[in-house]
């Protein structure tokens, strides 16, 4: 019997076929990160539009009366910085079959991120203005309040990862969960770089 | 390119390349405005430029084939529009005779840029799945337990999807005489050798001989 007539006595779903050029985990990888570059393009493309728009008139940027805590966010994107790097050690670690360091790593990847979300959420109480008081206000909220949310997600994933972590799961030979969940971290930790450099600094 | 999150190690040397990529901006915009968007599209160009020269620099995985089930021998044939050459049909008689061998041969569906970039794959599959038909049934009149299956038009790419589900234990490529083979100029067969860790035959067919 041919392929052909094969294919046509085959009934339920048609099979797989395997020829999109590349293997489903990047592609997924892929169409994840795209799927948040417009995401977070949206939201500087709004932020962008209202500083070009808003600067000419008032002269100033932020506008007079708004202050940015760039000492305190540039602390944050140290210690964001320390926890990719820690997330690093947590995956190198279980590579050698270190456990202790896998869990160890994991567990100051966890505290270095709650303490971002924690000193984000404080200073929010703490910078003075809402997001009903202008567009600026609106839009900052909106990119670091987006960022928040990711870094949240992410704060979840490593919870779970560290719960795996130490009821014995991953190993040098299937650790996915630690090398999916740390390309995720890393991602979040460089949209940061990006939101700190262009919301704060320029 | 490269994907610059393929992998947890790839993901965290990024990071420090975004941090080096912004410092650089935010020094060049400390100076001037005007010097902050030069040091932006400079630097802009120079990393692109370095991700997609280093793609093409980087050399193919070696894949190793999960092996076939015990007492069973694979072997793997990639053809497309000679496919039904009688050379290809002996060399694959040759190589299963007494082996008890399978054979699963692969048509890649041969289309054109355009049609590929519109999705417009019917005729090319069409066009393969008969010559693909012809030849199972030759083989099979041969006594040679052939299946067989559409594959992608990337003959490499083809390759390698069967290679994970078929998991031969040898490869046979079927292309025409040098000088008329687009095969051969795209060096399909050295690309095969270099990336897949199995015995490559390389089987010239002749359509105008036969």
């Amino acid at each position: 019997m041919s392929a052909h007539a094969e294919a046509h006595e085959h009934h339920g779903p048609p099979p797989i076929h395997y020829s999109s050029r590349v293997s489903p985990s990047v592609l997924g990888m892929f169409l994840f990160i795209g799927s948040e570059i417009m995401l977070f393009g949206a939201f500087f493309t709004v932020y962008f539009f209202d500083r070009v728009v808003n600067k000419p008139f008032g002269g100033h940027w932020p506008p007079d009366g708004f202050h940015r805590p760039v000492f305190v966010a540039g602390i944050n994107t140290l210690i964001l910085v320390t926890s990719s790097a820690t997330m690093h050690w947590a995956d190198t670690s279980i590579k050698k079959g270190n456990r202790a360091g896998m869990q160890a790593g994991l567990v100051l990847t966890l505290c270095l991120g709650t303490t971002f979300l924690i000193t984000q959420v404080i200073e929010y109480h703490r910078i003075g203005f809402a997001t009903k008081d202008t567009s600026f206000a609106s839009t900052f909220f909106g990119l670091t309040g987006l960022h928040g949310a990711h870094v949240f997600v992410g704060l979840t994933i490593l919870l779970v990862m560290t719960i795996r972590a130490f009821r014995g799961h991953f190993s040098p030979e299937h650790h996915h969960g630690v090398e999916i969940g740390g390309i995720y971290w890393h991602f979040v930790d460089v949209m940061w770089i990006v939101v700190y450099v262009t919301v704060y600094l320029l | 390119m490269r994907n610059p999150f393929r992998s947890e190690a790839d993901a965290f040397r990024f990071v420090w390349l975004t941090i080096g990529y912004f410092a650089l901006i935010f020094v060049g915009s400390l100076i001037n405005v005007w010097v902050g968007v030069a040091v932006f599209v400079v630097v802009t160009v120079v990393a692109l430029w370095w991700l997609l020269k280093r793609g093409e620099r980087e050399a193919p995985v070696k894949q190793t084939p999960a092996a076939s089930p015990p007492g069973e021998y694979r072997i793997l044939v990639v053809a497309n529009e000679t496919v039904g050459g009688p050379e290809l049909l002996s060399e694959i008689r040759e190589r299963s005779a007494g082996r008890g061998a399978k054979v699963l041969v692969v048509c890649p569906a041969l289309n054109s840029p355009l049609r590929h970039w519109v999705s417009d794959e019917d005729d090319a599959r069409a066009f393969a799945q008969a010559r693909l038909d012809q030849s199972l049934a030759s083989m099979r009149a041969a006594a040679v337990d052939a299946s067989g299956e559409i594959g992608d038009g990337d003959p490499i790419q083809a390759i390698e999807d069967a290679v994970r589900t078929f998991r031969p234990d040898e490869l046979i490529i079927s292309t025409h005489p040098a000088g008329r083979s687009h095969w051969l100029e795209r060096g399909v067969v050295e690309k095969a050798r270099e990336r897949f860790d199995l015995p490559v035959t390389h089987v010239v067919v002749d359509l105008d001989q036969s």
